[in-house]
């Protein structure tokens, strides 16, 4: 019982982190109908600035807060100077841009600095909870992932949902032209989304860095859980790619407990074709209206 | 005519490619007026109004909002300039609700926006639904959440594309009135484009027919109703 209480613990607290990448590409699909591949390069640049930042300053939030800043930044500049390019054109361009991006991107983080992973430190103690006289699974560094990620995603949805921005980023992404006729600047909300997923992207590398190490290709298997979650929930839903995470961290938690570490990726990958399968518009998607 | 108009298309074309869509077409609109642009499917009239509204860019000619050139204007900046167009169709975005497709329609001028209850007032159905997503209106309704929306920008001219479009003749009826009704108490300039050249010309001032791009004919209302000739060949009634 203990163990399976560790392992739900262990489950939600991934979970989230595959939520925060999820919604990273949830927020671009929703913006531009590109599912950005690149996202664990871009997130890994960051997470990079941050332990520069951190290694040089001695202040872990002041390489937080930069890494934020450079995935709002990074996130603005790859949309204005690549994507823009390949906005409307047919899906797999963007698909191969985001890929050339992403092996372009793990090359440079490799000739500035190095190729061997190097630690990252949590932001709070990783010592788990004592409860009862049993060290649990969960510690205050969990604690912290969850509520950020969760307050996150709480402020997306008001974003999107309650204020005149969000209302025009949802009209650009649904209907582009419409939405010019009414005065949208569009192509500044095609911007102002690939930023906003691109900073909760580096959150998510942030949180994660500390059990993965950075390194150039240390966060390739979180943009494989991240989809997986996204997938899972649904392309078109933050609250679908908020729930799919926490719910593929809980699965691969039990697989990675009771199986075996070693066949976490499998796993994951055997959820995301059960569900291309049988639902491929995702959990949490309601059948939508087809646009004519 | 020309002195008191709001908008005025000198000699515009318009060019798909090889394929001519819109060849030299003039016509003015004045303020508290309606001018229909009547033909045949495929006679150019949607990509007159798309050109005019910066959609496509034409290969010469001029179109000029309150005597300023608006061509070389930005999509996204010529419904500021005070033209407002209601596109075929599926204009309505249904993915969101009645009124954040209203508030959409004003988002760009603030505090200015026309108000919502204003908007209801006109339209009543429209209140009924306000918090269901657009995708659960009916033809009619959306017709009338797509005029409304673009009134949300208080705008001077308003483009209209096909209106009537799929609409029971009843229903059909009282959208013209409404735009009839619009252009006598706010003074717009309406472009209507229509291919139900019988219920346009009972509410337009002018009409102009169009046939492969080209004005064949140009006159008021009236006499292309009275023209039997041209009401066979062009108008279908």
């Amino acid at each position: 019982m203990t163990r399976f209480i560790d392992l739900t613990l262990n489950g939600i607290s991934t979970g989230t982190v595959y939520a925060a990448v999820a919604l990273a590409l949830v927020i671009i699909w929703r913006a531009t109908r590109i599912v950005n591949f690149a996202q664990g390069g871009m997130l890994m640049i960051t997470t990079f600035i941050a332990s520069s930042v951190i290694g040089s300053s001695g202040s872990y939030w002041l390489g937080f807060a930069v890494a934020l800043a450079c995935g709002l930044a990074l996130g603005a500049i790859v949309e204005r100077l690549l994507m823009r390019r390949v906005e409307g054109a047919p899906p797999l361009n963007a698909v191969i841009v985001a890929l050339g991006l992403l092996i372009l991107l793990q090359a440079g983080a490799g000739m500035i600095w190095g190729n061997t992973p190097r630690s990252f430190p949590p932001a709070f103690s990783i010592r788990g909870y004592d409860i009862g006289g049993t060290r649990v699974l969960f510690a205050p560094n969990d604690t912290f992932t969850v509520l950020v990620v969760v307050g996150v995603a709480g402020l997306l949805a008001v974003l999107f949902q309650r204020t005149a921005i969000g209302l025009k980023m949802r009209a650009a992404a649904f209907q582009p032209e419409v939405a010019r006729m009414l005065g949208v600047r569009v192509g500044r909300m095609f911007t102002l989304g690939w930023a906003l997923a691109a900073l909760v992207g580096s959150l998510a590398g942030l949180l994660v860095a500390p059990s993965v190490f950075v390194g150039p290709n240390q966060f390739d298997p979180i943009l494989i859980f991240g989809f997986t979650a996204a997938v899972l929930g649904g392309l078109d839903s933050p609250v679908g790619a908020s729930v799919g995470g926490i719910l593929l961290g809980l699965a691969l938690s039990y697989v990675s407990g009771y199986e075996g570490a070693s066949l976490v990726t499998l796993a994951a990958l055997v959820i995301l074709l059960v569900v291309l399968m049988i639902r491929p518009g995702g959990l949490f998607t309601s059948t939508r209206e087809r646009r004519v | 005519m020309t002195g008191g108009a709001v908008l005025e298309i000198e000699e515009l074309t318009t060019d798909y490619g090889p394929v001519r869509a819109v060849d030299g077409v003039t016509l003015a609109v004045g303020r508290g007026s309606v001018t229909a642009v009547l033909g045949a499917n495929g006679a150019g009239k949607t990509s007159l109004l798309r050109t005019i509204s910066g959609l496509v860019r034409p290969s010469s000619g001029r179109v000029r909002l309150d005597g300023e050139d608006i061509l070389e204007v930005p999509v996204e900046d010529i419904v500021r300039r005070g033209l407002a167009h209601v596109p075929e169709g599926r204009g309505v975005i249904v993915e969101l609700s009645t009124e954040e497709n209203l508030r959409l329609g004003g988002l760009w001028r603030g505090a200015d926006a026309a108000d919502l209850k204003d908007v209801y007032d006109m339209f009543p159905p429209l209140r009924d639904r306000r918090t269901e997503l657009a995708a659960s209106l009916s033809g009619g309704e959306r017709q009338m959440l797509s005029i409304g929306r673009a009134l949300m920008a208080r705008p001077r001219v308003l483009l209209l594309d096909e209106p009537s479009l799929g609409l029971a003749p009843l229903v059909s009826a009282q959208i013209m009135q409404l735009i009839r009704g619009l252009a006598n108490e706010r003074e717009l300039a309406v472009l209507l484009v229509e291919q139900n050249a019988r219920s346009a010309l009972s509410i337009a001032d002018r009409g102009v027919v169009l046939n492969l791009g080209c004005v064949v004919a140009e006159d008021t209302a009236q006499a292309l109703a009275a023209d039997e000739g041209l009401r066979h060949a062009y108008l279908g009634f």
